[in-house]
């Protein structure tokens, strides 16, 4: 996030898009809905779904799913023709402007109302609430990210926020709802193939340098490494033959899991370290168990930067062991002695070589987290970041234009199929399947679909119905209900009896190689 | 900002404008007890379980709701005004059926708490128990309105702290209650058990229905630690007896990211942590089934066939998947792991899933 969760509620203007914020993100609902109650901001919600918070907002916009860049690109239209943007902060503190003006000059309302599916006059009054308020927030999450174009919708969606002079104000922004507990922090400490922590590029000779230093060896790989689904494609070209996989499920969290399965089969080598046996480790030549979150020290980094303490409470069961005392081992093993006695000593070690972490002790977090940048030890962190100047100095604005999804419905497949997740579980369900209380909220896999779809094809509430792919089939039962969109269902992923990333495709997108969950083609079938 | 300076109990104390008795008694380290009130919540003054005497106002003032004024001169702990609370305890205990020996609450209790400092031995009046059957229709909140006082906390933290305007009063008088829309049991509601009602109520009328007969408030050991589900990363309390997590609770004063709300995951799907299903012991695949193995042996299983095969088709034939759900510092341990020791960048985590 550019800003904190706390500055979402004194925001005169959010607007959510492909984020179900109430099911995802609850506790950051709450700032969101008390802002619409309470402080009278205004909320724009642009969802194909009726999520609930569309009962809470000024104007609801209903997209067809994979059309994002041309209803961003028509709101920027609107407010350009009616000079609602913010003339000074686009001199001054960005670059790219008249190239963006050009491309965006096309997406009238009727042609944007065309593609999207959005009334024009909807578009209007949403540019309208946008770039008239003082200081607007623009919430999102993996509907805007998980396409094949979902590069371009982030972009896009930063276009917005500078044309109106929201990025580095407080209470605005551009803020990206992280899944995972510690995907940022992951990220922030380089587990990615192209950068080390506080992402200093492996390919520069410099950072290398530092880093070899530092880790006591004598050079480090220059050339940026796979991705995860490059990895994947790898292992099924017979190209990557060994695999080391910390707590994480691909063989159901994956895409086109059929392909996938076949990928991991072909490992010479497969080593799983997680606190329950799952789809991927039931794969594995070893199992190493690992502690879960209350066995252990260390920190989790959230998604407004905050680097936060994990504390034990309890002692891992049997033989299991805190993940990190593992991997020390496995390090030393392989002739690189890794001893630390206590997390907090790996943590100066990220402070000395990680500059966004350099002013990071477990003494200044012991009450409240510290948000990165915070580069000192006497910094006290950052909550909003481009104040002033962007990182890269001014803002750069992306001219794009839109491009449709490459699997898009057609007479053998004419529905689309979006898939994401459920207030009552959580991601491959190792954790949240195992509690009662949540299971019985949700025991099953629930297909979402339309009332009208439903009376296409014959289908009533709780029947079981299959539904098919180029690539798969799964059955489950449907609910039928107003939040999906007529012409498209809905499928969580938690469930791996009816697995729906048997369904979806491997597209990514060209640049973050992200794949493009969020829209493929399937049919319906009676079994 | 501006100060008001006023007496309390004889004591002079300075505070800020607009802060209520309540506050400014707090500041000086005058107890005055509370029921209704809650430090996180919009101020309601329903209950008078804090009602002071104010020189020159012929009434008793709920202090909770009072503002301070300049000259203002309160005293909290005069015969009448124990009088009044003593009355309040008296009406409470008799308007429910407040049984404390197995109560979840016992010990935390705020009403138990009230009666105890007034003193209150003998019950002065009798009404007939409201005999409401216990709600049990979920998995996570027992509610048992029998216990309730009305106080409205679980109103206010549902409809102005988590906004999900699930709960209500109902009814009038003597039937009144807390109710969701239609008087349905919470499990067939619109209810979405982030338990916010629970975590302020003041009595055992809400309680976390696993923590149940699991250990007294007295015993439990509560560790701060952050949510392991989205990333808000919520500060919450590991609540552990015996080495075990009974329940999960927070506290406004945590502070930042959620000031002391949770949501269902955080606050009920900790299950996991002590499931019989959790790994326990290294398991290495011979003929296609799993034995469980020494760590000294996995681990050197691993090493030696990482080795080989890094020697035979160099490190860019292994790749690693770190782990979004793990610390920090095991993700710094892991790609440092793999680009120097294992040689290659090819590492990477669901960040994209």
């Amino acid at each position: 996030m550019t800003n904190s969760i706390a500055e979402v509620e004194r925001a005169d203007c959010i607007l959510v898009t492909g984020s179900n914020t109430t099911e995802m993100h609850p506790v950051i609902a709450n700032h969101v809905k008390r802002a619409v109650r309470q402080r009278g901001a205004s909320l724009i919600v642009v969802d194909p779904r009726r999520i609930d918070l569309v009962s809470f907002a000024d104007i609801w916009l209903r997209p067809k799913p994979g059309t994002d860049v041309a209803w961003i690109n028509g709101l920027m239209h609107v407010i350009l023709e009616e000079g609602l943007h913010d003339e000074d902060y686009i001199r001054q503190r960005t670059e790219g402007f008249e190239d963006l003006r050009r491309v965006v000059e096309s997406y009238t309302p009727q042609r944007v109302e065309k593609i999207t599916g959005i009334p024009s006059e909807d578009l209007k009054v949403a540019a309208r609430i946008y770039a008239r308020a003082p200081a607007a927030a623009i919430l999102y999450a993996m509907g805007i990210t998980q396409h094949t174009r979902g590069t371009d919708n982030v972009k896009s969606l930063a276009n917005l926020a500078m044309l109106c002079g929201n990025v580095g104000i407080p209470h605005a922004g551009v803020n990206p709802l992280r899944g995972q507990n510690n995907v940022q922090g992951a990220c922030d400490m380089g587990a990615l193939p192209n950068v080390f922590s506080g992402y200093q590029p492996v390919g520069d000779p410099e950072v290398r340098k530092r880093m070899a230093e530092a880790w006591g060896v004598q050079e480090l790989p220059e050339t940026p490494g796979r991705t995860l689904m490059e990895i994947m494609e790898g292992a099924d070209r017979g190209e990557i033959r060994g695999m080391f996989i910390l707590g994480e499920n691909p063989m159901l969290s994956d895409p086109d899991l059929n392909h996938l399965e076949k990928a991991m089969r072909q490992l010479d080598f497969l080593v799983v370290q997680d606190i329950f046996m799952t789809e991927t480790s039931q794969l594995a030549h070893v199992v190493l168990p690992g502690a879960s979150f209350a066995e252990k020290e260390g920190t989790f980094t959230n998604t407004e930067r905050r680097v936060q303490r994990v504390r034990k409470a309890v002692e891992p069961p049997g033989e299991a062991r805190p993940d990190w005392k593992i991997l020390c081992d496995l390090a030393s093993a392989m002739g690189y002695p890794m001893a630390y006695d206590h997390p907090r000593q790996i943590m100066e070690e990220i402070a000395s070589v990680t500059p966004s972490y350099g002013g990071i002790r477990y003494e200044r977090i012991e009450r409240v987290g510290l948000q990165w940048p915070c580069p000192t030890p006497d910094h006290p962190g950052t909550p909003f970041l481009h104040k002033d100047r962007f990182t890269r100095g001014r803002g750069l604005f992306h001219a794009i234009e839109y491009q449709p999804p490459p699997e898009v419905p057609d007479e053998a497949f004419p529905l689309y199929l979006s898939t994401g997740r459920i207030l009552y579980h959580w991601h491959t369900g190792t954790m949240t399947r195992r509690s009662p209380g949540l299971v019985e909220r949700a025991p099953e896999c629930l297909v979402e679909i339309s009332p009208d779809d439903a009376a296409r094809y014959g289908i009533e509430e709780g029947d079981y119905i299959r539904v098919i792919s180029r690539r798969g089939r799964i059955e489950a039962r449907a609910h039928i209900t107003d939040r999906a969109v007529e012409g498209t269902i809905f499928v969580p992923f938690h469930y791996a009896e009816a697995a729906v990333n048997r369904l979806t495709h491997g597209h990514l997108d060209p640049v973050a190689k992200i794949p493009g969950y969020k829209v493929c083609a399937v049919r319906l079938e009676r079994p | 900002m501006e100060r008001v300076r006023l007496t309390i109990d004889g004591k002079e104390v300075i505070t800020a404008a607009g802060n209520t008795i309540l506050m400014a008694a707090r500041q000086a380290h005058i107890a005055i007890p509370t029921l209704c009130y809650h430090p996180k919540l919009p101020i309601s003054g329903a209950c008078r379980a804090c009602v002071v005497e104010v020189e020159g106002r012929p009434a008793l003032v709920a202090s909770c709701a009072t503002p301070v004024a300049e000259g203002m001169v309160v005293h909290t702990r005069t015969e009448r005004v124990l009088r009044a609370r003593r009355l309040v305890a008296q009406l409470l205990l008799a308007s429910g059926d407040h049984n404390c020996l197995t109560c979840q609450a016992n010990g935390r209790c705020e009403l138990q708490q009230l009666a105890y400092e007034l003193g209150v031995e003998e019950l002065e009046y009798s009404a007939e128990p409201p005999g409401y059957p216990k709600d049990t229709s979920n998995a996570m909140i027992e509610r048992d309105l029998n216990r309730c006082i009305l106080c409205g906390r679980c109103v206010r933290a549902c409809n102005e702290v988590q906004v999900n305007e699930v709960i209500d009063y109902g009814y009038r008088g003597k039937r009144a209650k807390i109710v969701t829309a239609w008087d349905l049991p919470y499990g067939e509601s619109n209810c979405v058990f982030c338990g916010e009602c629970v975590s302020v109520c003041p009595t055992g009328a809400l309680t976390e229905t696993q923590a149940k007969f699991r250990g007294r408030p007295w015993v439990i050991r509560k560790v701060r630690t952050t949510c392991v589900y989205c990333g808000t990363g919520c500060q919450l309390d590991l609540n552990v007896v015996d080495g075990r997590v009974i329940k999960v609770t927070s506290d406004y004063r945590h502070g930042p990211p959620n000031y002391g709300s949770l949501c269902v995951k955080g606050r009920f799907g900790y299950d996991f942590i002590h499931h019989p299903d959790r790994l326990t012991k290294p398991l290495i695949r011979e003929d296609g089934e799993f034995r469980e193995a020494s760590w000294e042996e996995a681990i050197g299983l691993v090493a030696k066939r990482l080795g080989e095969i890094k020697a035979k088709h160099g490190p860019q034939a292994l790749a690693v998947l770190s782990s979004a759900r793990c610390t920090n510092e095991e993700n710094y341990l892991l790609q440092k792991f793999t680009r120097s020791v294992l040689g290659t960048n090819n590492i990477d985590h669901c960040a994209r899933l």
